[in-house]
């Protein structure tokens, strides 16, 4: 059944598929995981601390972002981000952000509500006495959060982080709605562009395949070995 | 050095404290004992803060606790305290336990840290575990890290709560013996224990609390000699049975 594919398509291909498309798509899931990671922390940081309203508004936008489609935040956020531009800066007119920008904002605002319960379970995760044994050595709130519990609750929530980003990765074919051109985007116009749908996206998927599975079985060596010994 | 005056704290309509007052001079050792509940555990906490109270004053070195204005990061990198379940960091290294506090608290250098920590290991007999971490260790080990973490902040008094409790036997005397030591050294020290032994060596006073109360506030040969309250009087003849 194989015999009248064009392989070949593939290897001419290589070039604009990875250099184009691989290369936005890992800088996206790079990017992202950063932010959402450091906002996802701050979100979760703020819905447990004892100040008033703030665990009202973290639980808010994490229930609010998680009743949402991805894939319409991400339209939204293309014809959004101009605007809100154009509102913080006070602009005349709508500020022309680019499509890597605001798939940047949208994935990172978007997965912040995943991170945060992540890491908020991971704040949880780490006993009272701990915190208290910060507090009686002289530590600040802040110090305490920095030293000792993020450092933990980090280090027990990598597995489950890892697992995030790689869906992550996996998520951010979906900026083909912007005609973006990530490495899906760049196999897809290959395909219609040659007309060897088949053979482009059975390449497709086999290289999110082999990334991911690569990226899971290395989250549990690390685990392994980042693991707390107690 | 300590004073507690009239605390009283309640959990809801539970209260735990009920108008406890005494005092801890300097260089004393006054052990606090009671049954479990009794809320010995949370009148130490009161003492650095760790707990607050609703009612009363607790003045450590001349500054109030419970005040807002008091500045209790400052006040508790002065206060040692050792906690029944170690709370050691098991992400860092056993010096690096004890360097956190004096660098991050107290500014000291990196290298000034590190000498204090591994003259400290030394005199809990550590020294060769200090690359290893807290999990490595046995509870014994684990509390002496724990003691030499609060000292190496210079503390002016320091705070024990049950540092024995969670211990295997045979590992209750090397941490008592540290504290024997300490004691003998004339450090200021509150201890909620059950170590009757201990109480007998180098307590100066003894604090008897139930249900919230202090019952009984004695030097340590009346304590012992002849308890004025019958409840006292009971949770000794209990511990001391056996």
């Amino acid at each position: 059944m194989f015999s009248n594919f064009d392989w070949d398509v593939i290897a001419r291909s290589l070039p604009y598929l990875f250099y184009d498309g691989m290369v936005f798509t890992l800088t996206l899931t790079a990017l992202a995981t950063a932010g959402g990671i450091v906002l996802g922390t701050l979100i979760a940081m703020m819905r447990l601390g004892g100040l008033p309203v703030l665990p009202w508004i973290a639980a808010t936008y994490v229930n609010f972002i998680r009743s949402l489609p991805l894939v319409l935040v991400i339209f939204w956020f293309y014809f959004l981000v101009p605007y809100i531009g154009q509102w913080v800066t006070g602009a005349s007119r709508p500020v022309q952000v680019g499509a890597f920008t605001s798939c940047l904002v949208t994935f990172t605002l978007f997965e912040a509500a995943y991170f945060a319960e992540i890491m908020r379970a991971g704040i949880q995760s780490i006993p009272k006495g701990q915190v208290a044994a910060g507090y009686a050595l002289g530590l600040s709130y802040g110090k305490v959060m920095r030293y000792v519990v993020l450092p933990q609750a980090f280090r027990n929530m990598i597995p489950v982080l890892l697992t995030q980003t790689i869906i992550l990765f996996q998520d951010t074919s979906l900026v083909y709605v912007l005609s973006i051109t990530d490495f899906l985007g760049a196999a897809s116009k290959v395909a219609q562009r040659d007309g060897r749908l088949v053979e482009m996206y059975l390449f497709a998927a086999a290289v999110y395949f082999v990334i991911s599975f690569a990226a899971s079985s290395l989250v549990r060596r690390l685990q392994a070995r980042v693991a707390i010994v107690r | 050095m300590i004073e507690i005056k009239h605390v009283s704290k309640w959990y809801g309509d539970f209260q735990v404290l009920n108008d406890c007052t005494t005092f801890v001079s300097k260089g004393d050792v006054v052990v606090v004992c009671g049954p479990s509940g009794s809320g010995k555990s949370t009148l130490i906490k009161c003492v650095n803060g760790l707990e607050p109270f609703q009612k009363g004053e607790v003045t450590v070195d001349g500054v109030k606790v419970g005040d807002r204005k008091t500045n209790l990061p400052q006040l508790r990198a002065k206060v040692g305290m050792v906690f029944q379940h170690f709370e050691l960091f098991p992400h860092l290294r056993v010096v690096e336990n004890l360097r956190l506090g004096q660098e991050k608290v107290l500014g000291r250098s990196r290298a000034e840290a590190d000498a204090k920590a591994m003259s400290l290991l030394e005199r809990v007999g550590l020294t060769v575990h200090a690359r290893k971490y807290p999990g490595e260790l046995s509870g014994g080990q684990q509390q002496r890290v724990a003691i030499a973490r609060a000292l190496a902040m210079d503390p002016i008094c320091m705070l024990f709560d049950e540092p024995t409790s969670a211990l295997d036997p045979e590992m209750i005397s090397e941490v008592l013996d540290v504290m024997v030591d300490l004691a003998h050294e004339g450090m200021t020290m509150m201890v909620v224990t059950h170590e009757m032994g201990f109480a007998r060596k180098v307590a100066d006073r003894v604090i008897f609390m139930d249900r919230g109360e202090i019952v009984e506030d004695a030097a340590k040969d009346e304590f012992f000699g002849q308890p004025r309250s019958e409840r006292a009087q009971q949770f000794l003849s209990k511990i001391l049975a056996h």
